[in-house]
């Protein structure tokens, strides 16, 4: 990431987007509050100087660890965290934003977290969130077609989430 | 008995069809390279509609990366885009490098281009042939395959693999080169050289291929970064980017002081430093010829990147280094870098915490992303353009499912 000075605009333009932010990581990022990310990513998009006009790929992280004796000594809270890459083609840097939802949606098991699409930004984004909703599940709001995209449309689970069971048994296909 | 009009419409109406109709490609359709399904909807020959269907091949590697360590993770790359495991093991390699802050041997640099130069050309050569089965001629494809066989045998005295490697891994590579290679390389280099022409003539500049691909499946360069079109798709949009030239510093640092042109064309002409076939009158820019064309361009400068680095290799003092151990532990924190591959940039994201076991493993693939646009090139055009369309998208199955 070249530059730091849109983080500052970023911060004028949309009040309360910026939640966090670690300049000094390997890969500079910023935390961004969950419901800001959709304009967040329009301002980045058409406003900012650096534009930021290529999403490269969003990443849930399943921020769980299901064995307790584990589970004690970890140093977070569970949560699933949403990372998009993204690009600038004239400016050739990249900016890499963290979205932080709870693992279910008012902590109820089997709601999923609710984020806005940025579809609307980037077509590109539309199989990315499809392929995030299948895996890792979370819902976005506002995408034109989501459903699963990898998996089977009648499969049940987000197999990239840590607490994730194989099913036994798939149509009469035995699963371990 | 004389018919009413009416009676007479519904006969008509039954024989010949005028409404829609769904037509399925795929799964296992000749032309979809691998697994993947397509739905057209259609009126008459016009496809109106497209949607692939996607994850036939869904392995969950994401999820296996999050129970092995970084280099045992190595052979899952090689099963994503099968056809260039070199360029998959070198991504990952580098993304798991740039989180340790690891450089390699100036000797192991050298071999690492050596190596994935090489897989480019035999990627590019599948790519090739398999277009030319796609748009119906058979022959290109086996003088492709002809020339990538003996790729594929370098490859084997390498790393005793001809199709999943494992040679590049975290740190280096698994052994160093055979005695003798380096000629062997050489002399299929200057063997290979005066045939790219053939292919020319079989392809780029036959009037057919021009007539199957010219004009067809535009793809605007606007359109192309908004879908996040990477590789010989965004370039044949005429978008000047090579991550192997724009790329993070770990990337490019590896191509530092070696001479290539970018495959792309750029105020209305392609590079000029060899002898091209020039672009037919009929061809625009972003079309499928362009496509395949700069897939072409880029085995000539891979050519000449194999012959830089075989200089470079052979001139390097010094030993090539051992890799990191199986195990070897990684700092908490979490990486994301993108290189060049053949199909497009490949990108791979770590999560790490602090044990030598990865917490999350994400590979972003490009074919993914040059699939995706598949359903607006293919808006409008007919059923048998649409292999045409999507063969230029030159799509690895593999890579797409994960």
């Amino acid at each position: 990431m070249r530059g730091t000075d849109f983080i500052s605009e970023l911060e004028a333009s949309i009040e309360g987007s910026l939640v966090g932010r670690d300049l000094e990581a390997v890969d500079p990022w910023l935390e961004i509050a969950a419901d800001k990310i959709l304009e967040t990513c329009r301002w980045l998009k058409e406003s900012c100087e650096i534009r930021f006009d290529g999403l490269q790929c969003i990443t849930a992280i399943d921020w769980f660890e299901p064995d307790p004796k584990k589970a004690s000594k970890v140093k977070w809270e569970p949560h699933t965290e949403v990372v998009y890459h993204l690009w600038s083609t004239k400016a050739r840097a990249s900016l890499v934003l963290k979205v932080k939802l709870p693992r279910w949606q008012g902590n109820e098991p089997g709601k999923l977290p609710e984020l806005s699409s940025v579809v609307s930004v980037w077509r590109g984004a539309d199989w990315h969130e499809r392929e995030v909703f299948d895996l890792s599940g979370v819902q976005f709001n506002g995408h034109p077609d989501l459903r699963r995209i990898l998996c089977p449309e009648d499969w049940e689970g987000y197999p990239l989430r840590k607490d994730y069971e194989m099913p036994l048994e798939y149509h009469g296909m035995r699963g371990r | 008995m004389v018919q009413t009009l009416d009676e007479d419409q519904r006969i008509i109406e039954f024989d010949v069809r005028t409404d829609e109709m769904l037509v399925n490609m795929g799964p296992q359709h000749p032309s979809t390279h691998g697994v993947l399904r397509l739905v057209l909807r259609t009126d008459g020959e016009i496809v109106s509609e497209l949607e692939p269907h996607i994850g036939y091949l869904h392995r969950c590697a994401e999820k296996i990366g999050e129970n092995l360590t970084a280099r045992q993770w190595i052979p899952y790359t090689d099963r994503m885009d099968y056809l260039a495991a070199m360029n998959m093991n070198l991504g990952w390699s580098l993304a798991v490098e740039k989180l340790l802050r690891y450089q390699v041997s100036e000797k192991a640099r050298h071999l690492r281009v050596l190596i994935v130069e090489l897989n480019r050309i035999a990627s590019h050569l599948v790519g090739m042939g398999a277009y030319g089965l796609d748009l119906g001629t058979f022959s290109p494809f086996l003088y492709a395959f002809r020339e990538r066989e003996k790729i594929l045998d370098l490859y084997e005295e390498v790393c005793g693999a001809r199709l999943t490697y494992s040679y590049i891994t975290v740190g280096g590579m698994t052994a160093d080169l055979p005695p003798g290679w380096l000629q062997r390389c050489e002399a299929f280099l200057d063997q290979f050289e005066p045939i790219i022409q053939e292919y020319h003539t079989l392809l780029t500049t036959n009037a057919i291929f021009v007539k199957r691909t010219a004009t067809i499946g535009v793809l605007s360069p606007e359109m192309a970064i908004d879908y996040g079109c990477t590789g010989p798709v965004l370039r044949g949009s005429g978008v000047d980017i090579d991550l192997r030239r724009d790329g993070e510093s770990i990337y490019t640092a590896m191509y530092d002081g070696y001479a290539f042109e970018v495959a792309v064309m750029k105020n209305g002409h392609y590079p000029r430093d060899h002898k091209y076939p020039a672009v037919p009158k009929d061809a625009v820019l972003g079309d499928c010829w362009h496509r395949f064309f700069v897939r072409m361009l880029e085995v000539v400068q891979s050519m000449d990147l194999v012959r830089q680095s075989i200089d470079r290799y052979s001139q390097c003092k010094g030993a090539l280094g051992e890799p990191l151990k199986l195990a070897e532990k990684l700092p908490a924190g979490d990486t994301y870098l993108e290189t060049e591959c053949p199909k497009g940039q490949m990108g791979f994201y770590l999560v790490t915490d602090g044990t030598p076991i990865p917490w999350r493993v994400r590979a972003r693939s490009s074919s993914f992303s040059n699939l995706a646009v598949s359903p607006e090139l293919c808006r409008g055009c007919l059923i048998a353009d649409v292999p045409a369309v999507v063969g230029s998208l030159d799509v690895v199955m593999g890579e797409i499912d994960r």
